[in-house]
C-alpha cells in the first residue's frame, strides 16, 4: 500500500520493526501517522509494544527495520539530542532529578541549551502555573511533594523548552483514580491551549476514550487498528470489542451483574 | 611505666609517626580517587571494561601486603624511597572499594532518571556530571571511607620497609617483646581509623540523595 506523507504528518512509521539483541521480537511491520496537534493514543497490554513504539520516536530505541521519520526526516539523519530536546518525554515514574530542586528540574533543559538565567525563572514560573502548581514549591525537592504534584512537575519539565511533541508513557497510571481524574481533566484543558502533537501511552480504555483524538489499538508487538474514540467502542474488530465489552462490565457494580 | 606516661614522655615520636602515618594513607587515598573514580565511570559506563578493571582491582587485592611492599622493594625510581614504595602499595590496595563503589553507584541510579534525563536530551556527559555522579556521590565517598579504613591498618606494615609510620613502634615494640611499644603504635592508629570512618561516615550520610 502506497503511503502518502502529507504536511500536517509529524511523526511516521514505515514498516518498523524492532528485536531484542536475544532475536525476541517486540514490533513488526509499523505503519502509523501522528498528525499535527492531535493526541494519539497508543493503547495495548503490557507487551503489546506501545511502550517500544514511543520511546522508537525519541531515539530511546533504534529501530531494527523499517525507518520512523519526525517531521519528515528520518531519526536516524538526526542529530539526536537536538531531537531529544525537541520532544517533551513523560514517563510513569517521572523520573524527576532527586538532587534538584523542582525550579532546577524544570530549567534544566533551558540551562544547558544556554538561555539566560531570568528567562529560564520567567519560564519555570510560568510552568509552574500552567501545570496548575503554586510558585512556592519551586524550591521544594521532589521528596517533598506528592505524587500528584511530582507527575505534574514532569509535564512542566517535559514541556520547558516548547517541544512541539510530547511523548507520554502511561504519565497517570501510578496515581490513585481521583488525582488521575483530576489530571486527565487540566491535560485535556492544557492539550486545547498548546495543541502539541501528543503521543500517549495508557492501558486503560477510559483514559484512551477520554484523552485521544484516535487510539492506535496493539497487541503482542502489531497495530491492530487505529479508530477515532467515538467508533472505538462500536469497533466489530474483535479485540476492539473485547476491549470495549470488558470496559462496559467494569462500569456495572458487582452487586447488578447476571441479574439482568 | 604505664602506657599513658610513655605517650606523654614519646609525646614528639609520637606525634610525628602519627604525621607520617596520616602522609602515606592520605597521598595513597588521593591517588586511590583519581584513579579508581575514572576506572569506576569506565566500567559503569562501558560494560566490556567492567570485568578487567574489577578482576585486576581485585587480583591487586588478593596478594598479600607483606610481599606486595617486598615486590616492589627492587622497582628502580621506586625502591630508592621507602615512602614512595608504601603509597603505591597503599594506593593499589584502595583502588578496589573506590572502583566498586564508583561502579556500583553509577548502576544503582534510578533507572527512571537516567531514561527521564537520555529522553530529555541529556547528552552522556552531561548525565554523567549532572545527574550519574552526583547521585552516587554518597556510595564513592563510603567507598573511599573503606579505603582509609583499611589503608590506616595496612600503613603500620608499612614500617617494615622503612617507611615510617605508627608501625615503626609496633614492630619496635615486637622486637623488644615491649607490650607498651606495640600498644603505643596499635592505639593512635585504631583512633585514626576510627576517627575517619566517624568522620567520613558523616559526610556520607550529608550527601546521601533522599
Amino acid at each position: 500500500m502506497e503511503q502518502r506523507t502529507t504536511e500536517s504528518t509529524v511523526i511516521e512509521f514505515r514498516d518498523v520493526a524492532y528485536t531484542l539483541p536475544n532475536h525476541q521480537r517486540l514490533l513488526s511491520g509499523l505503519n502509523l501517522q501522528v498528525k499535527r496537534g492531535e493526541t494519539l493514543v497508543l493503547l495495548g497490554r503490557s507487551g503489546s509494544g506501545k511502550t517500544t513504539t514511543l520511546k522508537l520516536i525519541n531515539r530511546l530505541l533504534i529501530p531494527s527495520a523499517g525507518d520512523v521519520l519526525v517531521n519528515g526526516s528520518s531519526t536516524s539523519k538526526t542529530d539526536v539530542i537536538q531531537l531529544r530536546r525537541s520532544i517533551g518525554y513523560v514517563i510513569q515514574e517521572v523520573g524527576l532529578f532527586p538532587h534538584f530542586t523542582v525550579e532546577k528540574n524544570i530549567g534544566l533543559v533551558p540551562r544547558i541549551e544556554g538561555w539566560p538565567v531570568d528567562r529560564i525563572r520567567g519560564r519555570v514560573e510560568e510552568l509552574l502555573q500552567m501545570v496548575g502548581l503554586e510558585s512556592k514549591l519551586g524550591s521544594r525537592y521532589p521528596y517533598e511533594l506528592s505524587g500528584g504534584q511530582r507527575q505534574r512537575v514532569g509535564v512542566a519539565r517535559a514541556l520547558a523548552a516548547d517541544p512541539a511533541i510530547l511523548l507520554m508513557d502511561e504519565p497517570f497510571g501510578a496515581l490513585d483514580a481521583l488525582t488521575r481524574d483530576r489530571l486527565q481533566h487540566e491535560f485535556l484543558a492544557l492539550q486545547r491551549r498548546l495543541n502539541k502533537t501528543v503521543v500517549f501511552v495508557t492501558h486503560d480504555l477510559r483514559e484512551a476514550l477520554r484523552l485521544g483524538s484516535r487510539i492506535a489499538l496493539m497487541e503482542t508487538g502489531r497495530l491492530i487498528t487505529v479508530l477515532p474514540p467515538e467508533d472505538f467502542l462500536r469497533s466489530t474488530d474483535p479485540l476492539a470489542s473485547a476491549y470495549a465489552q470488558a470496559f462496559a462490565e467494569a462500569t456495572v457494580p458487582a452487586a447488578n451483574r447476571g441479574t439482568s | 611505666m604505664n602506657l599513658f606516661h610513655f605517650i606523654l614522655q614519646n609525646h614528639e615520636q609520637v606525634l610525628e609517626l602519627t604525621l607520617e602515618h596520616l602522609w602515606l594513607v592520605g597521598v595513597s587515598t588521593l591517588l586511590a580517587v583519581l584513579i579508581g573514580i575514572p576506572l569506576g565511570i569506565v566500567s559503569a559506563c562501558w560494560p566490556a571494561w567492567n570485568r578487567p578493571v574489577l578482576g585486576a582491582a581485585n587480583i591487586i587485592q588478593t596478594i598479600p601486603s607483606l610481599a606486595l611492599f617486598g615486590f616492589l622493594l627492587p622497582v628502580p625510581w621506586l625502591g630508592d624511597r621507602a615512602d614512595r614504595l608504601a603509597i603505591l602499595a597503599l594506593t593499589l590496595y584502595a583502588l578496589l572499594p573506590v572502583i566498586r563503589n564508583t561502579y556500583t553507584g553509577i548502576r544503582g541510579v534510578d533507572p527512571a532518571v537516567v531514561e527521564a534525563g537520555r529522553g530529555m536530551g541529556l547528552t552522556d556527559s552531561q548525565l554523567l556530571l549532572q545527574v550519574e555522579l552526583p547521585l552516587s556521590l554518597s556510595v564513592i565517598l563510603s567507598g573511599v571511607r573503606v579505603a582509609v579504613v583499611v589503608s590506616v591498618g595496612l600503613a603500620t606494615i608499612a614500617a617494615a620497609i622503612g617507611a615510617g609510620g605508627l608501625g615503626e613502634f609496633i614492630f619496635r615494640g615486637l622486637a623488644m617483646v615491649n607490650n607498651q611499644l606495640i600498644l603505643a603504635g596499635a592505639i593512635p592508629a585504631a583512633i585514626l581509623a576510627l576517627s575517619a570512618d566517624f568522620s567520613l561516615g558523616l559526610l556520607e550520610r550529608r550527601l546521601r540523595p533522599r
